[in-house]
């Protein structure tokens, strides 16, 4: 087993440094901020066999190293691809969209995505998602393109600082979240107990996914990164009770925003299809070998590809 | 005691109500899970589908896969407007043809989410539950109208 994840991870790493540097060069010969790939000299169907690949080997990683497949997909594809980034965060939308679609069930039957926690977030975020995919759409390329970047670097700032609490102390249950009835109980099965979870500070968090929902429909990011540490450390959820809510939660927020998309015409099935199959394959290859190998290295892999993309992106925003 | 009585009873009650042991998922939750799957698997075969269609060519695309490189790194605003493609729900008159033929798919895994919540509208009034009500009758709004293509986008 050793043997194979080492072999993927080769062929991973010849796959991501193969478009490093051909993706420019098959794309235009030089870097350009704005017109990404107008001029590609490759046959045309290179690009969606090469995106499926890279999907597919990102689908992985994204297990792997406990991140969604959207935040690795748009800086990563609008980084060495030849789609303009309008389309890269149309597709990068569905695809986290398909992916938390296709969790969502079975969280939810297991009790680790929570509806009463869900609904009233998403409805915040959902309605953010829409002004942040209508921002990102009317601003110009080379200012999104800043933003993705400085984002992106914000996002290892955070992987690489914030601290999870499997579960948080919450002394008492605030007004709201009383109000609400925002609570709970899931069986962990590793422990064989159950586990009885309230909230607090539910203004607040509520309050952030305010941020989190423009950032998610401006970028096409999905918003893992950034709901994980607002259910858990800020509002006080278990980690697993966040982190299944935050997946849960994506496939409302990321609806709404990719309406806004597909509606202004920023969707290419030549893209979004590959991509959505591409990233699900990887994703049940990345649970099986999760199942038998230690991810933490796997974290810092993760982060120094994002490290790279969004450095990336802030140089081609720049036009450096 | 009067119903109004009653009902704030049950209202306080049901406000204080915390499980204590796992019972399984709430009836809401297993209502919007058994949707979403269903939804999401006939979503994703329809993709994959419609989406052998458009690269074997059985159905001719609205743009040549060959011509495709020449806008796929354009901003959208400007690929519109060589290409001729409507925004909002115009792509449903352009289905006979390869490409557009996937938008059936991402539709449907697009619009998913809306159907899941109608059902759990009945269950939480059932329940007296006012407030996730009103929560999950917006949030189908707040949806139906980003999926409306009302909205409109100052093109870049």
């Amino acid at each position: 087993m050793c043997r194979w994840s080492s072999r993927v991870w080769l062929l991973f790493s010849v796959a991501f440094m193969a478009m490093a540097v051909a993706g420019p060069a098959l794309a235009t010969g030089e870097p350009q901020p704005v017109m990404e790939g107008a001029a590609s000299t490759a046959p045309w169907w290179v690009w969606p066999l090469a995106l499926f690949v890279v999907t597919f080997l990102l689908g992985i990683v994204a297990v792997l190293g406990g991140v969604g497949g959207g935040v690795l997909f748009v800086p990563i594809v609008g980084g060495f691809f030849p789609f303009h980034l309008d389309f890269v965060r149309g597709a990068g939308l569905l695809v986290a969209l398909a992916g938390a679609l296709a969790a969502g069930p079975g969280l939810l039957k297991k009790g680790l995505a929570d509806l009463r926690l869900a609904l009233p977030v998403a409805l915040i975020a959902s309605s953010a998602a829409i002004v942040g995919a209508m921002m990102g759409l009317a601003l110009p390329t080379n200012v999104v393109q800043i933003a993705l970047g400085v984002t992106i670097l914000g996002i290892v700032g955070i992987m690489l600082m914030a601290k999870k609490s499997e579960y948080p102390d919450v002394k008492q249950a605030d007004a709201l979240s009383t109000a609400l009835r925002i609570n709970g109980i899931y069986h962990e099965p590793s422990s064989g107990q159950d586990i009885n979870w309230k909230i607090h500070r539910t203004a607040k968090g509520l309050a952030m996914f305010v941020i989190i929902g423009i950032m998610a429909g401006m970028f096409g990011l999905g918003a893992g990164w950034a709901n994980v540490p607002v259910l858990n450390l800020m509002m006080g959820a278990p980690l697993k009770v966040s982190v299944a809510t935050s997946k849960f939660l994506l496939s409302i927020t990321d609806t709404s925003a990719a309406w806004v998309y597909i509606n202004q015409g920023a969707v290419l099935a030549i893209m979004v299809v590959p991509s959505i199959i591409g990233i699900m394959l990887g994703s049940m290859v990345g649970v099986r070998i999760l199942a038998k190998t230690k991810p933490a290295a796997v974290r810092y892999i993760v982060i120094t590809m994002l490290l790279f993309a969004g450095g990336r992106a802030l140089l081609k925003g720049l036009g450096i | 005691m009067s119903d109004i009585g009653v009902e704030q009873k049950t209202l306080q009650g049901a406000a204080q109500e915390v499980r204590t042991e796992w019972k399984g998922a709430t009836e809401e939750q297993l209502v919007y899970a058994g949707i979403l799957d269903k939804g999401m698997k006939l979503g994703l075969a329809i993709l994959v589908v419609t989406f052998l269609v458009y690269v074997f060519g059985i159905l001719e695309p609205f743009i040549p896969v060959e011509d495709l490189p020449k806008y796929w790194g354009l901003p959208v605003g400007e690929y519109l407007q060589q290409t001729g493609i409507p925004t909002g729900w115009g792509w449903v008159g352009l289905l006979g043809n390869g490409d557009f033929l996937n938008f059936i798919g991402i539709a449907v895994l697009a619009g998913v989410t809306i159907v899941c919540y109608l059902p759990i509208i009945p269950v939480f009034r059932r329940n007296r539950d006012t407030i996730y009500a009103t929560i999950a009758i917006v949030e189908v709004a707040v949806l139906v109208l980003a999926a409306s293509g009302i909205l409109h986008v100052g093109g870049h």
